[in-house]
């Protein structure tokens, strides 16, 4: 009976993320500098077992394990092979940046604890597995940001590490309330006993918990720290951490407002942060000139879309399939996004684009679908997310939201059509500058174009993608 | 098959890095012209489908989970306008046979315009022809920025800006109409069967605000036609061609498609905002384009005079009175009519004026003067042209304007003011002929060389084309008509 309701095999994907992370962290002392790829390679063969594994955990029915404190349903699943997918990219993208790097299996094991991280949020059915798989996730990230030593990462590193602290405190105090009030932290006793809890007190613990979540998902108000970092740190740290620790992010914060009873308005509160995340992020990319930190506030807003369907969680049978498929579109758009800045390491203005389109037209194509990808202009994938997700929220009865979404869509496609302009212009006579020293990285231009191909794909094969994250 | 084999060869043009400028642009040509057979070759098994019905459909799920599908299918509405945009297209692929501009991209991109504009026609489902809607902005976009001149970047970007503004305005009134219909869905047929927000004049108002907004953007019709301008003036002339020709037409054609089968209350309801902006358009497109001296943005504002005669037409279509149903019915033959010859006439007339920039760099109408002395060709396919524009009798231009009207003062007299549309059209057309082809010759007409071969073929055709249809309106009327007569019975409901 013990060892039935322990389940502990429910979590192979889990436990291979953790294993490979310290088994990446160890090996990579005894291993020699130039033979470091080894490590990578491992890396590389732990996240394909998760994505295999995560894919049979996907066909089974919903199941829980140790006791009902973790969940593995359609939501857990596809965070998994989401996040897996989308570490695999970043280290795929990393490749030309961390090569024989003096902290090369660091990394490779940051990025597989910062993953484990994200995916025990997504599944986590109690509180405290949720401050667990929070603290998993946002470790690794100051060290990630804080691995190159220039004065930008360590700005961007203690900003986030301060924001971090003063935010994941506000989590664990949401936990602490709503465990006192109701003696649990399971959250199927949750939901039916914060019934009869002071709505007060519930609904103060639950903006704690939500300021926790938004801050790993980097939306208002918890996002200072998300442009700073993905200016400041390197390519793969900045793709990982405006991409992957969002996934489990929102899949938590959808669970937990499942469990919070109809006296705490929190279909408001939720939809305050989204259409302050994307109007916010919007209005303040707009006059980037650096293109990291223009996709810096552009996450910031994909955030407030996400959150969307989040609002109408429980009224709507499209708020979670539409919040899978937007998190699955965003991941490998986003990431062909950041892959594109990550192989053009002298381009550090948008100006700098001016003529990329002559000199390499594959990579100008992926940041063309990229970008407008982003915005959500047909057939890539997150047009169908964001499609479904206003669908949804005017389906639950929030058709303001699916205005304001498209409203802000058009603010938005301002500032990737500045960046999308110069790409396309003929080049300069005589050259730019930043042209004639043209490095181009080859594994990150790679990261890129696959990334744009498998975000049209996913797109024209929207209905497939549909099924799966529609659950059995 | 009508609709990807331009997608692939657009594709193949554009991944073969090799392959050199001239089979380039000879492939472009070679691939209209099949696609133009196939859609002939469609036209000619075409069989009325019954009312609300389309012929060759084809059903294929596409997102299950929101009822959205991959739904192809003609009726007489869509026929006429897939014909024209093969016809314009081949024409354009044949103009640009003298491109010397990276010929390759060009083609390709066109291809990928051309695919898009068939898929819209032929869309069945809300979120198709959305996509197909997007796209085409998209495509255009990048027409402009990559081949305009003048100020290419700024033009391009106020036209993507306004058109996806549409866009999405329309995407905001497409999930309102699916979330209103019971069982939810984007199909076409079914939404017009079911006319979901019937008895809810409020909420059908705003869903149908929010499609008309998008579809004017698109038109263009008073107030939202000023990204026109600029955008016809930096962009190509196979661009501008394509862009009056084929993708106003989308905003019209949504009007008959969309608008009026599944909302027919609020149609009703909203008839008289429609039909006034529609006279609006016609006298304002008329005057401005009077006062301008550029030649391309007189015939761009023509083009906001010419949409204005559809916009009247379909908004008379819903002025249901008593035993005005025929009428009615002429009206909105007429306004289909209109789009094929508008596409037909105006295309032909914006690769007439890419020739004025391309032997003298000038689209200003005083630097030239006494042009039919030095190009006698030039100046009698542009006279064909600018009459047919204005609405000579012969031309399919009269006969879509004379339907139009016949059938609006019939439904509503006041509309005959807007009758004063044509005389300023008129006028500005032979104060232009005059001031380019007559007189002595001055100016930049000084050794103006003439009209070359291909430049004959592609504008020829499509004027020759505007006068058979002109002469001969019968086939093509014989497939609208039934279509026209189901349109109204819709909006009567």
């Amino acid at each position: 009976m013990q060892t039935d309701m322990m389940r502990p095999l429910l979590l192979l994907p889990e436990m291979l993320l953790v294993v490979g992370a310290l088994t990446a962290l160890l090996g990579g002392s005894f291993v020699p500098r130039h033979r470091q790829w080894i490590i990578r390679v491992l890396t590389a063969v732990v996240l394909v077992a998760v994505v295999g594994t995560a894919a049979v955990g996907l066909a089974g029915p919903t199941r829980t394990a140790f006791d009902d404190s973790f969940t593995v349903d359609t939501a857990t699943g596809a965070a998994r092979i989401i996040a897996a997918v989308g570490t695999l990219l970043v280290l795929v993208l990393a490749a030309d940046e961390i090569a024989g790097a003096a902290r090369e299996s660091e990394i490779c094991a940051l990025l597989l604890f910062g993953t484990a991280g994200t995916v025990l949020l997504a599944g986590a059915d109690d509180l405290l597995v949720l401050a667990v798989g929070f603290l998993l996730a946002t470790i690794p990230l100051y060290g990630l940001i804080g691995i190159v030593s220039t004065a930008a990462g360590a700005e961007a590193a203690v900003k986030t590490y301060l924001l971090g602290a003063l935010l994941g405190i506000l989590l664990l105090l949401g936990v602490t309330v709503l465990s006192g009030l109701t003696g649990s932290t399971g959250y199927a006793d949750l939901t039916a006993r914060l019934a009869d809890a002071p709505p007060g007190a519930v609904t103060a613990a639950a903006v704690a918990l939500v300021a926790g979540l938004v801050f790993k998902a980097g939306g208002v108000p918890g996002h200072f720290w998300v442009p700073d970092a993905a200016q400041g740190a390197n390519a793969t740290a900045a793709t990982f951490l405006t991409t992957v620790p969002k996934i489990g992010a929102l899949v938590a914060i959808y669970r937990l407002v499942g469990v919070l009873p109809d006296t705490v308005p929190w279909p408001v509160l939720v939809a305050t942060v989204a259409v302050a995340s994307m109007t916010w992020g919007n209005l303040a990319a707009y006059w980037q000139s650096d293109p990291r930190r223009l996709l810096g506030w552009s996450t910031v807003s994909q955030v407030g879309f996400l959150l969307v369907p989040v609002v109408v969680a429980g009224r709507s049978d499209l708020a979670l399939p539409s919040l899978l498929l937007y998190l699955a579109g965003y991941t490998v758009t986003n990431i062909a996004a950041f892959a594109v800045t990550a192989a053009l390491p002298d381009r550090r203005d948008l100006a700098d684009y001016r003529g990329l389109a002559a000199q390499a037209p594959w990579l100008a194509a992926a940041l063309v679908v990229a970008l407008l990808g982003l915005v959500g202009t047909p057939p890539t994938v997150v047009f169908i997310g964001k499609l479904t997700t206003a669908t949804a929220a005017w389906d639950g009865g929030h058709g303001w939201l699916a205005v304001v979404v498209f409203a802000n869509t058009l603010i938005s496609l301002f500032y990737y059509l500045r960046w999308i302009v110069p790409t396309y212009r003929r080049p300069e006579p005589g050259g730019h500058p930043a042209e004639r020293s043209s490095a181009v990285g080859r594994w990150a231009s790679r990261t890129a174009v696959t990334a744009a191909a498998v975000s049209l794909a996913l797109g024209l094969a929207g209905g497939m993608v549909w099924t799966a994250v529609s659950g059995p | 098959m009508i609709i990807f084999l331009p997608l692939v060869a657009g594709l193949a043009l554009a991944a073969l890095p090799r392959l050199g400028d001239r089979t380039a642009r000879w492939t472009w040509v070679a691939v209209t012209a099949v696609d133009l057979a196939l859609i002939i070759g469609l036209w000619l098994r075409y069989e009325t489908p019954p009312p609300g019905g389309l012929a060759f459909e084809e059903q294929v799920p596409w997102i299950p989970g929101v009822n959205s599908s991959y739904h192809l299918g003609v009726d007489g509405l869509s026929l006429p306008l897939i014909a024209m945009t093969g016809v314009i297209f081949l024409a354009c692929a044949v103009y640009a046979l003298r491109n010397r501009r990276r010929p390759r991209a060009q083609a390709a991109l066109f291809l990928f315009l051309h695919s898009v504009s068939l898929g819209l026609f032929l869309a069945a489902d809300l979120i198709l022809f959305f996509v197909f809607f997007d796209l085409s902005i998209v495509g255009m976009y990048f027409v402009i920025a990559g081949w305009g001149h003048g100020n290419p970047g700024r033009s391009a970007m106020k036209f993507f800006l306004y058109t996806f503004l549409g866009s999405l305005a329309l995407l905001v009134g497409f999930i309102g109409l699916y979330v209103a219909a019971e069982p939810h869905t984007f199909d076409m047929p079914a939404l017009a069967a079911a006319t979901p927000l019937a008895g809810r004049p409020l909420a059908g108002g705003l869903v149908l605000a929010a499609i008309l907004v998008g579809l004017a953007v698109k038109t263009p019709t008073v107030p939202f036609h000023t990204w026109l301008p600029p955008a016809h003036t930096d962009a190509p002339s196979v661009g501008s061609a394509v862009l009056a020709g084929v993708l106003l037409k989308m905003g019209t054609y949504g009007f008959v498609r969309i608008a009026m089968p599944m909302l027919p209350q609020a149609w009703r309801a909203w008839a008289w905002v429609i039909v006034v902006v529609g006279v609006v358009s016609v006298l304002y497109g008329a005057l401005v384009a009077l006062a301008q001296t550029n030649v391309k943005r007189m015939i761009a504002y023509t083009s906001v005079n010419h949409m204005g005669y559809i916009v009247l037409a379909v908004g008379v279509a819903g002025l249901v009175a008593g035993d005005t149903a025929a009428a009615r019915s002429i009206a909105v033959t007429g306004a289909v009519y209109q789009m094929v010859s508008h596409g037909l006439i105006t295309a032909a007339l914006f690769l007439l004026t890419g020739v004025l920039r391309d032997r003298a760099g000038s689209y200003e109408m005083r630097e030239y003067g006494g042009l039919a002395a030095p190009a006698p060709r030039f100046a009698a396919v542009f006279a064909v042209g600018a009459f047919a524009s204005l609405g000579l009798p012969a031309f399919t231009g009269f006969i879509a304007e004379f339907q139009i009207f016949t059938g609006s003062v019939a439904a509503a007299p006041v509309t005959a003011v807007a009758i004063l549309g044509i005389l300023v059209t008129a006028a500005l057309f032979l104060r232009a002929l005059q001031g380019l082809l007559a007189g002595d010759t001055r100016g930049r007409a000084v050794g103006f060389t003439d009209l070359r071969p291909a430049e004959v073929w592609s504008v020829g055709p499509l004027l020759l084309l505007s006068l058979l249809f002109g002469v001969l309106p019968r086939p093509l009327l014989d497939v609208i008509e039934p279509a026209s007569a189901t349109v109204i019975d819709l909006v009567g409901r």
